[in-house]
């Protein structure tokens, strides 16, 4: 079964440490953009299924449900019963009406960028919202009748010690939510924070902040089931498994990544050209993907790991148990491996 | 052409003082070369000499000058190296003349290396011509220099050319003085051959081009040739003398001139600097004086970054030494950094001018172990063994003594450093042997110095010491007996040998301090943590530790896109190959460079 990935690159405001494309949200430009995807998606042939839809951005949530439900009405008769239909959303275009409209469309998981429930901490990173706002937001959805939510957090800034990420965590397992993703900032170089970039945590105290978020969270019941995500039984994120378990899913929208056939594109950053051209040009990225080396990178992000070959035993032995361990015939990485997994897959590769 | 119409002479001088600027000059007053030919600095040859503005290899030209008596002279100007590694090859190219420029800066005055080469030109009964040059400068005192010249060196200069090489001021005034002051060459061209040789290299067309003085005799095309030292004998194909851009054979050679030989010679150990040319079936009585087998005084391992490019790295070696005969080499295995070469050098300098040209001329990326001397080492047994390379240092309880060359050390500097000077000195294990003051401001000092205190930073400190206004100049004087150990480091447990060195016992301590806080610097923390360790023999004398990798992770990896996590993972395998991988430990070529450069204000 395939997955679709649409990627909807508007934004109220844009934030100064993220990297991915977005433009100034303006409603004419979202019309001319809904029509474009609307036209990809019929150009997708009609016997390929999709069992997972995600909306990410941008700022999906900026779109309006009646845009939404067009992009859907696409797809419809190509889903299968039950598939998971996740919509990233901002605090800040989560009013009552617009859920239930993108709820209506189909959208029944959302992924609510909350980052910090501390306000010094919004206020770094360019957040446009308050603790409260978020909170009052996910709380609205849960009314909505939304069952999967999912937050963001952010971990790494200089003034997140231990007390901070503790507050952040005990706020989080307060609200109604299903699923953590919980990212460690990464400075782009080209972003406001590559330029002037902030305060940050020195590398072995945002590895302790990780494990301390390891530990937490485990205790409360959700299971760290790939590098930085967290999810109650049952509520891993199937859309994004798919890109660790070497899974086919669709892409449409500019700066979309797709991979289908063991081929991996993307469509340029370009808004206006999406939008002008008849279909969105595609240009590949790699086409041999899911190759070995593919598949234990990938794998490895995931707690179930990977099925190793001799070759990967051996390379493997030396690093365990601290970084990687054998369970029911199934290498993973532990958390303190995850950590570290950019070195230890060089080493393995 | 006859004797008394030729003028060979060379040109001494500080660095910097403006040696090239000046040689240009002459070349363009006497139109040895048209000025649309010239290049700047044209004597200096090579990149290295250019950048550095010192003078590696001798070189000569031949350049005719119409004198104010009407006559046109033969002038043959020497063009000598300028620095103390190259001490013998400049008194044999001052042994080819009859005079020698002697310039100094009308700023700047005498520096040690303006005098150590005036005195090997003293001991060889050159006639000394002064000149001070740089008189545009606005901190130009000619009067106090000149005055300093006469005090200092005891020759006449007053009456001194003043000149500005830079701006081709009084440059007639230099070439006039060349005719009066420096006498004619003396010799018998009908005499037995006895030709001086001061330099040669080697021309992939011609073979050994050698450049010689003739003394007594003549040489001819077609004549068989005996090189006295080596025994070597050839037939001369070209005899003639070199214009500032191409050679010019005449088909002879007579006493009193200077020019080169061709004689299809395929390799430069055959033609000795300071061997005596002479004819095979005709042979003076005795070779020329001051011929001595020049040996290297310092060696290193070098190695290539990449061991793939041994071959490249030996090809280069080999091409290098086909112009440098003080360069040796030979094969060397090093646990830590494969297959690689010990290599001799005359000294410091010369080590890193062949490093520069192998990395510059050759795209060789190198690893260099630290420089060592020739230590002297008696064994209990009775046996003497010369130790160039840590690695053959052998157990300490078979050594019944070591020693270690040291150097006579000439140090000059304004009198307000030679407190820090003395400190530097004192910490170098100098012994200080006396103090002379030149005039009211400077000072010349002379120390004896371990000569592998010397090679490591020696210089550098020094010029740090007195901002620059330092001058140094040393000459090898024999062995003393000294506690040496020697410091190993191990990494993980295990010992890399291309860290060993031998060093005094009192200097062992903070030097392994410091080199393990370098190397703990210099090795990226990685997944397991990494005990650094500095030994002697069985004893560890200073430990740190690189921390285990904490944190290296892409922890987003958004929306499907893995062509940066992918990217991620080729760079890190990319920097994994440019890792010397030492037991379970990854350590980049530069954590080797590293520790070979001590900070001198620790």
């Amino acid at each position: 079964m395939n997955g679709l990935y649409i990627h909807v690159p508007f934004c109220a405001k844009k934030c100064p440490y993220c990297d991915f494309y977005s433009q100034s949200y303006r409603a004419a430009a979202a019309e001319s953009y809904v029509s474009a995807v609307c036209r990809n998606l019929r150009a997708i042939p009609q016997d390929v299924r999709f069992d997972t839809v995600y909306f990410g951005g941008g700022t999906p949530s900026l779109l309006t449900a009646a845009q939404t439900d067009a992009m859907l009405a696409e797809v419809r008769s190509r889903l299968s019963p039950g598939a998971e239909i996740t919509m990233e959303m901002n605090p800040r275009t989560m009013q009552t009406e617009k859920l239930m409209g993108f709820k209506a469309a189909g959208v029944n998981r959302i992924s609510v960028g909350v980052q910090s429930f501390q306000p010094e901490v919004l206020s770094l990173l360019g957040r446009n919202h308050s603790p409260e706002d978020a909170k009052d937001a996910i709380l609205r959805a849960y009314q909505c009748g939304y069952e999967n939510i999912s937050l963001d957090l952010m971990l790494g800034l200089f003034m997140q010690d231990a007390d901070s990420l503790d507050r952040d965590l005990a706020e989080a397992l307060a609200l109604p939510v299903t699923h953590i993703s919980a990212y460690l900032l990464k400075i782009e170089a080209q972003t406001p924070f590559g330029k002037t970039p902030p305060d940050m945590l020195s590398d072995d105290d945002t590895a302790a902040r990780y494990l301390q978020l390891h530990d937490r969270l485990t205790k409360a019941g959700f299971s760290h089931y790939e590098i930085s995500n967290f999810a109650k039984p049952g509520y891993e994120s199937r859309h994004n498994c798919k890109y660790w378990r070497c899974e086919p899913y669709y892409a449409v929208g500019p700066a979309a990544h797709g991979c289908v056939g063991h081929v991996r594109y993307a469509v340029p950053k370009d808004l206006s050209a999406f939008c002008a051209g008849k279909l969105q040009e595609t240009y590949i990225t790699d086409e041999n993907a899911c190759g070995r080396e593919d598949r234990i990178m990938l794998g490895l992000r995931l707690s179930e790991g990977i099925v190793p070959d001799d070759a990967l035993m051996r390379r493997a032995k030396p690093l365990m148990p601290q970084y990687l361990v054998t369970e029911n015939g199934r290498l993973r990485m532990t958390p303190e491996g995850w950590l570290v997994s950019n070195s230890v897959l060089a080493a393995l590769l | 052409m006859a004797n008394q119409k030729i003028r060979n002479f060379c040109i001494i001088a500080h660095i910097d003082h403006g040696k090239s600027t000046l040689a240009d000059r002459i070349l363009e007053k006497t139109q040895a070369v048209a000025s649309r030919d010239m290049e700047e600095q044209l004597l200096d040859n090579m990149d290295i000499e250019r950048e550095r503005g010192i003078t590696i290899k001798a070189r000569a030209v031949a350049l005719d000058y119409t004198a104010k008596d009407g006559e046109t002279y033969r002038f043959h100007l020497i063009d000598t190296p300028g620095h103390v590694d190259f001490n013998y090859e400049v008194s044999r190219s001052l042994a080819a003349c009859e005079g020698a420029l002697l310039i100094v800066d009308a700023s700047q005055g005498i520096e040690a290396q303006t005098l150590a080469n005036t005195y090997l030109a003293v001991e060889a009964d050159l006639e000394l011509v002064p000149v001070i040059n740089k008189i545009d400068l606005p901190s130009a005192e000619p009067e106090r220099v000149a005055r300093e010249v006469e005090d200092v060196i005891g020759i006449p200069c007053l009456d001194a050319p003043r000149v500005s090489a830079k701006m081709g001021t009084n440059i007639e005034e230099v070439l006039e003085r060349i005719v009066t002051d420096i006498p004619a060459p003396q010799g018998d061209e009908n005499a037995p051959l006895q030709a001086l040789i001061f330099d040669s290299y080697y021309d992939s067309y011609k073979g050994v081009i050698i450049y010689v003085r003739v003394k007594e005799g003549t040489v001819k095309t077609g004549d068989r040739i005996r090189l006295m030292a080596t025994g070597a004998e050839f037939t001369v194909v070209e005899a003639g003398v070199m214009s500032a851009t191409e050679h010019i054979n005449k088909g002879k050679l007579e006493a009193g001139e200077v020019g080169y030989i061709t004689a299809s010679i395929k390799s430069i150990g055959e033609t000795r600097v300071g061997d005596t040319v002479t004819l095979a079936e005709n042979p003076c009585a005795e070779p020329l004086p001051g011929y001595r087998k020049v040996s290297p005084m310092v060696f290193s391992g070098i190695y290539p970054a990449d061991g793939a490019h041994y071959n490249d790295l030996r090809d280069a070696l080999e091409k290098l030494q086909l112009n440098d005969a003080a360069l040796t080499f030979e094969p060397e295995t090093s646990v830590a950094l494969g297959f690689g070469f010990r290599c001799g050098f005359l000294g410091l300098l010369h080590m890193e001018i062949i490093g520069e040209r192998l990395e510059r001329e050759y795209d060789l990326d190198l690893v260099t172990t630290a420089p060592s001397v020739i230590y002297r080492v008696t064994l209990t047994s009775g046996e003497t063994v010369m130790i160039d390379n840590p690695s053959n240092y052998p157990d300490p309880a078979k050594i019944d003594t070591a020693e270690e060359p040291v150097v006579k050390a000439s140090i000059l500097a304004p009198k307000e450093y030679v407190g820090g000077i003395m400190d530097l000195c004192q910490e170098r294990r100098g012994v200080f042997k006396d103090m002379q003051y030149l005039d009211d401001v400077r000072v010349e000092l002379h120390y004896t110095l371990p000569l592998n205190e010397i090679i490591y930073d020696f210089f550098d400190a020094l010029k740090s010491r007195t901002r620059g206004y330092a001058s140094l100049d040393y000459e090898l004087a024999g062995y003393e007996a000294s506690k040496l150990v020697k410091l190993d480091f191990l990494l993980n447990g295990e010992i890399v040998d291309a860290l060993s060195f031998i060093v005094h016992q009192d200097k062992a301590y903070p030097r392994a301090r410091k080199i393990a806080e370098k190397l703990k610097e210099n090795i990226p923390r990685q997944l397991f943590e990494v005990p650094i360790q500095a030994a002697i023999g069985g004893k560890i004398i200073a430990r740190e530790t690189v921390k285990a990798l904490r944190k290296d992770v892409l922890a987003k990896c958004y929306g499907g896109d893995i062509t940066r996590k992918k990217k991620l993972l080729e760079k890190q395998k990319e920097g994994k190959k440019r890792m010397r991988q030492l037991g379970s430990v990854e350590v980049p070529s530069e954590a080797f460079m590293a520790v070979l450069k001590f900070d001198d204000d620790k």
